[in-house]
């Protein structure tokens, strides 16, 4: 009996420690702006990866939602509404993304989420948020199956009216970046590596199909283990292919590495990725020959954008302890959209609240349309932005420079 | 071009340092039948206690010739505290308890461990740089051998060598090898086992970090999660090799890193395998190696006792 005890705490001390790690809503903190204009209170959940790997990201992400926030109190834009963001961490795990959308749905005062970062994760939270007919607005997912459907490269279909995204499809990025090697770079020889991630391995094989048109050779492929910081012997495959560029689909914690690895193996090539490895966390990884490196990314560069200047502006003015990042304009547009339907959704009602709230924000969403800090912010028919434009950056004397921006016409 | 001698470079390199982990594993077992998981946190403080030495206490831009020993010093220093620590405030209460519960105290130790750095340390919540070793890569007909890669090369001879004429030839060392044999008798015989037990977790600790350093110098980059899969990693090559005996845990960390560079260099050129032979992979057929292994010799490839201690 003593031993069977003993075992039974042991057994809950441990699944303690585990929850412990698990439950992941240590930077949760509710901020809010509470105290003026009193009436209702709408609370817009983010979730982001808050902690780890990804977190430089997904602070980005938070914090620009909080401006949004923040300058919607200040303007008092929806009379008789003060907004308050609720920031829940995902840790990059789909696990996690679930438990959160679930936590938004129960709260009631959520009327939207912006987030999350990661594709894989958007993917565990659409059909929690759907059912509840909760609008999610994402500023960074980029893998079209997404609002397309798993089949979108022959029979588009969307797949949950709640999912909206400010951020361009990866059906849209792979073949923009294959586009500029090929033409642009002139190079003809590529390895594709990827990490087999949702996000990753959908923009390696959009990359892949294109630049096959386009009638480059494709001098190997390899996927590697995201757990791990050694690339060394896949490093050394790609010095022996002899390709002269590698793509790679997939994040700069192991984006940096890699390239560090491959260029210390002697292969003197570019490496090539999308908006995931497009953070100056990159080239810190990646050391002094990441020089030349190249990301895609969506939109165009916000410090060029006019629209975009305020915002800059105010995120320095707001103290925020991180940078904005590569998805904060994004998030901005992304959360300023669910103020402006929630805006829509309270004037059609007499300035007040309805009471199935959520459901008519959901529908409001899908024909909001202003002007934000990455352009125009309007949804096409399956929750995609209709904002098409992509900008390729090189690393540079330690940074990334825009190199050229364009659009992608099929 | 011929790259199976890069890849038995890169395996070994990977393996040597999965090796130095795995004596901290084994040298534990051995004497306490006791697998602590924590071990893999003891490596990643001994990594963040190297950082330490090298941004908050040396003045910037010291060299790195002049740094690394004073680094690889406050490793140690850090790693051996916080293994001795854990002995002492974790693992001696229950010595005597049923199996299961160092077990498991082990694991929400090594849980702890993670969020205090995860918490504490300044700007660990997302990977730390580690200072490198300036100077070209090295060139041996087509292998190329990184500076960083150079001290893993001759601290891991080192360090096995040193440890091989400690537990050998000094008094405590035959003293850990009675421990190990049985603890009644070396009790009686004389021999302090207290003492015995919290050297066995210093010395452990002392390899992880030698590997630890080797790590950052060799990937440039440390952070909170790194003990976690290398320490899983370490603990298989410990069982590969034999677990309680330290050369087999050199043995089984290299024969594990070779069988993950070479699994990703070569499987995918068989016909019909190349959907298996990513990088992504490279773990399934290591362990597919290690049930090989244990099938045909239960105690691992060096192991002299047959498990029956377990």
């Amino acid at each position: 009996m003593r031993q069977r005890s003993l075992i039974a705490i042991t057994a809950a001390l441990a699944a303690g420690a585990l929850t412990l790690t698990a439950c992941g809503s240590r930077d949760s903190g509710k901020s809010s702006d509470s105290g003026k204009g009193g009436g209702t209170t709408v609370t817009i959940g983010v979730d982001a990866p808050l902690t780890g790997d990804l977190s430089a990201l997904g602070l980005g992400i938070k914090n620009s939602a909080d401006l949004a926030v923040k300058t919607a109190n200040k303007q008092n834009y929806v009379k008789g509404v003060t907004f308050q963001i609720q920031a829940l961490d995902d840790q990059a795990q789909p696990s996690s993304g679930q438990q959160n959308a679930t936590k938004f749905v129960a709260d009631s005062s959520v009327l939207g989420a912006v987030g999350p970062l990661n594709s894989s994760v958007a993917e565990s939270m659409q059909k929690v948020f759907d059912d509840a007919n909760l609008v999610e607005v994402s500023p960074a997912n980029t893998n079209p199956a997404l609002t397309q459907g798993a089949n979108w490269q022959t029979k588009k279909a969307r797949t949950y009216k709640s999912y909206f995204r400010t951020a361009t499809t990866d059906a849209v990025q792979g073949p923009f970046a294959a586009q500029y090697v090929y033409n642009d770079a002139k190079k003809k020889k590529v390895f594709v590596i990827d990490d087999k991630k949702t996000y990753g391995a959908g923009l390696a094989a959009t990359f892949t199909q294109e630049f096959k048109k386009l009638g480059g050779t494709i001098a190997g492929t390899e996927h590697i283990n995201p757990d791990t910081k050694d690339f060394s012997a896949v490093a050394t495959k790609v010095k022996n292919s002899g390709a002269d560029v590698v793509y790679y689909g997939g994040e700069y914690p192991q984006a940096g590495p890699l390239s560090k690895q491959i260029k210390a193996a002697g292969a003197k090539v570019p490496l090539v990725g999308g908006d995931g490895i497009y953070d100056p966390t990159f080239i810190k990884l990646a050391g002094s020959n990441s020089a030349g490196d190249l990301a895609t990314s969506v939109g165009a560069p916000v410090e060029q954008l006019p629209s975009a200047k305020e915002f800059v502006a105010n995120y320095k003015a707001g103290g925020y302890k991180e940078e904005y990042a590569a998805y904060g304009g994004y998030s901005y547009d992304s959360a300023w959209a669910i103020i402006e339907a929630v805006k829509k959704v309270v004037e059609d009602n007499g300035g007040k609240l309805p009471s199935d709230a959520r459901a008519k924000v959901t529908a409001a969403m899908q024909n909001v349309s202003f002007d934000g800090v990455t352009g125009k912010v309007s949804f096409d028919e399956f929750g995609d932005t209709t904002n098409k434009q992509l900008t390729v950056y090189a690393v540079k004397n330690g940074a990334w420079a825009p190199v050229k921006s364009g659009t992608y016409t099929g | 071009m011929n790259e199976l001698p890069q890849q038995l470079v890169n395996g070994l390199l990977l393996g040597s340092m999965y090796g130095l982990v795995a004596i901290g594993y084994t040298m534990v077992y051995g004497i306490v039948q006791l697998i602590n998981f924590a071990h893999g946190e003891i490596f990643m403080t001994g990594a963040f206690g190297a950082l330490t030495v090298y941004a908050y206490i040396l003045p910037d831009g010291t060299s790195m010739w002049v740094a690394l020993p004073l680094m690889l010093i406050g490793a140690i220093l850090v790693a051996v505290m916080v293994a001795v620590g854990a002995e002492r405030l974790a693992y001696r209460p229950l010595r005597n308890a049923p199996r299961l519960a160092p077990l498991i105290t082990a694991i929400g130790l090594s849980l702890a461990l993670q969020q205090a750095v995860w918490a504490w340390y300044p700007d660990a919540k997302s990977p730390r740089i580690f200072p490198q070793i300036g100077g070209g890569p090295f060139h041996l007909g087509n292998v190329t051998i990184q500076t960083g890669d150079i001290f893993l090369f001759v601290a891991a001879p080192i360090s096995m060598a040193v440890l091989a004429y400690f537990v050998m030839k000094t008094r405590t060392g035959r003293g850990m090898q009675a421990t190990a044999q049985d603890p009644d008798t070396a009790k009686l015989m004389g021999v302090n086992t207290d003492r015995i037990i919290v050297i066995a977790f210093a010395l452990g600790a002392t390899f992880a970090a030698v590997g630890s350093v080797a790590y950052g110098l060799k990937y440039g980059q440390i952070d909170f999660r790194m003990g976690f899969i290398l320490g899983l990693k370490a603990f298989t090559a410990a069982v590969l090799g034999g677990i309680g005996n330290i050369y087999g845990a050199m043995l089984g960390g290299i024969v594990l890193g070779v069988a993950e560079a070479l699994s990703t260099a070569y499987i995918s050129d068989i016909p019909g395998m190349d959907k298996f032979g990513s990088q992504s992979w490279a773990d399934v057929w290591a362990f597919v190696l290690l049930i090989l292994v244990l099938l045909f010799r239960p105690q691992g490839l060096l192991g002299e006792r047959v498990a029956d201690r377990a």
